[in-house]
This record gives C-alpha cells, structure tokens and sequence, in this order.
C-alpha cells in the first residue's frame, strides 16, 4: 500500500487557498480559473460508494442555490476520471439526478495533500469529507471535516455561504443558528468610549458586548 | 480536451466559445456572457484553446486565430 506522505502544513482560515491545476470531469481546471467567484472545494471518499451518492445528489440539488449567490462547486477523489464520469452517468440513469459540477480525479493525491483531505487514522487511501468554502479572492473562508461514514448537511453549507456573505457586505457578525434575516451581532466596541456609546445607539443590546441589530 | 474531442473536431462547449470569438476581440468574462458557460470553464477552455493554436491571446484579450476559424467552418450551424 502507497504510504501517505506527511503533510507539513495544513490549510488554514484565512490563508491563500493552495493552488492546484487538476484533470477533472470538466478538463484541466486550476483553481485561478474560479478567480472572482466563491468556490465550495469539497472531497469524498470514493465513487459508486452509498454515502457520497447521497451526497452528490444532494451537492446537485443545492446547486442552484449556490450559484444565486455566485458559488461554484468542485469535487474530489482519489479516482479516475474514467470512474468519476462512469459513476456521474450512473447517478443520472437510476436517479435522474444530472451532476452540474466539476470532479476532480486526484489520483497522484497532489490536491488532497496539499488540502490535508487525508486523514490516515480514518483511511490511508481515501479522503474524508472536507469542504473548504474558498472566497472570491481565493481566500480560505471556512473549513469543515466529516468521517467517512456521516454525511454532510447541505442546509448548514448554504448557512455558512449566507453567513459570510452577510459579514462581508455588512461588517457584522452572526450569532449562534443564524438565518438569513436573523439580527445580527455588531462588532464589538474596542474602548471604553466606543463601550459607553455603543449602548446608546439604538441597538438591541445585552450588554455593551453583545449588540444585535435588524440589517 | 474540454474543447477539442479526440477527432479533433470542437466540443459543444468549444463550439459555442469558439462562435463568441468570431466577432471579434473578447475577453474571457465576455465569452462566458455571450456562450452562455461558467467562467472557469471558459478560462481553462482558452488555454487549450491558445495551446492548440486556436485562438491567440493579447493581453485580457482572445481572438481567433485562422487555423480556429478554419475549423469553426467545419462544424454545421
């Protein structure tokens, strides 16, 4: 069994998202090419497999909704590309649900290691279920890890899209279960006069740290 | 290739990227507009294009080339 190299560094919130350029369902994709649009890079374990077929057709269902808010979707594994269109043409015969998204055919694990998508203590030749949620500037905005065998909530991919989207439009925070059209928290003040004015401002205020607002 | 099958022929993706330059200068976002296709496909569609000697690139810019026109007269309308 191909022993899986040491990953020195693990993408971080915050940092560039690592470039790659991969053979994918769609052709030679780099991740430049999804410059000025959000990206959702996600992984899954292997094709023809229950979970990620249930996850696949549930990535394709949201789909639309992603793309209102200008995402794009990007998949992974560690198999062919032969095995992704194959498994794809599957899912549309017995489900009729069409794939919209590009896949990408990691086979030299290039991608998945330099996303830390792999997790020996879970599997020492698949990837877990990782979504990296990618801004436009190609920044890493969230990072979110499932095992193997639990698949993910596509409800709370879309939440954390709106959540971010909202943060950067408005310079706000969002609390805890936030919706859209939830209040939201604003920033909290960093002195004490921005402290003593903040619960005078008309906000909704726990205290002068905790301030929701309608936006 | 996303663009070029392995007849050598153009894709339905390269077909229509390949019609949007055929009016002239364009850049990969107004390709996207007028092909009606995402614009990271576009972009990686370009380079195959480029790479192949389809189209040339000056700057933002793509236009066909002659051996792009030469094989966009291929394909029926």
């Amino acid at each position: 069994m191909e022993e899986v190299k040491e990953v020195s560094h693990m993408p971080r919130i915050g940092e560039p998202a690592p470039a790659f350029e991969a053979v994918t369902t769609h052709g030679v994709l780099k991740l430049g090419d999804f410059k000025g649009s959000w990206l959702i890079l996600f992984s899954h374990p292997a094709d023809f497999t229950p979970v990620c077929t249930t996850e696949f057709m549930a990535f394709a269902e949201i789909f639309p909704e992603l793309q209102k808010r200008g995402v794009e979707l990007l998949g992974l594994s560690v198999d062919s590309v032969s095995s992704h269109i194959a498994w794809v043409r599957n899912v549309e015969e017995k489900t009729k649900v069409k794939i919209p998204f590009p896949i990408i055919a990691d086979l030299n694990k290039e991608v998945s290691l330099a996303y830390g998508m792999i997790h020996p203590g879970q599997s020492k030749t698949e990837t877990v279920r990782c979504v990296f949620i990618i801004d436009a500037n190609q920044i890493i905005r969230t990072i979110l890890y499932y095992p193997l065998s639990t698949g993910r909530n596509m409800d709370e991919i879309l939440r954390i899209v709106d959540a971010l989207q909202t943060t950067d439009k408005n310079a706000v925070a969002t609390p805890a279960n936030w919706r859209p059209g939830d209040m939201v928290v604003v920033p909290p003040p960093k002195t004490q006069e921005e402290a003593e004015e903040r619960v005078k401002q008309g906000y909704e205020c726990v205290d002068w740290y905790l301030c929701k607002k309608k936006l | 290739m996303a663009c070029i099958s392995a007849d050598g022929k153009p894709t339905e993706s390269g077909t229509k990227m390949l019609r949007a330059l055929k009016s002239g200068s364009r850049s990969a976002e107004e390709i996207a507009k007028n092909a009606g296709l995402p614009l990271f496909r576009v972009r990686s569609g370009l380079r195959e294009m480029v790479q192949a000697g389809l189209a040339i690139e000056k700057g933002e810019k793509y236009e066909l080339s002659s051996k792009g026109a030469e094989l966009l007269g291929t394909v029926s309308t």
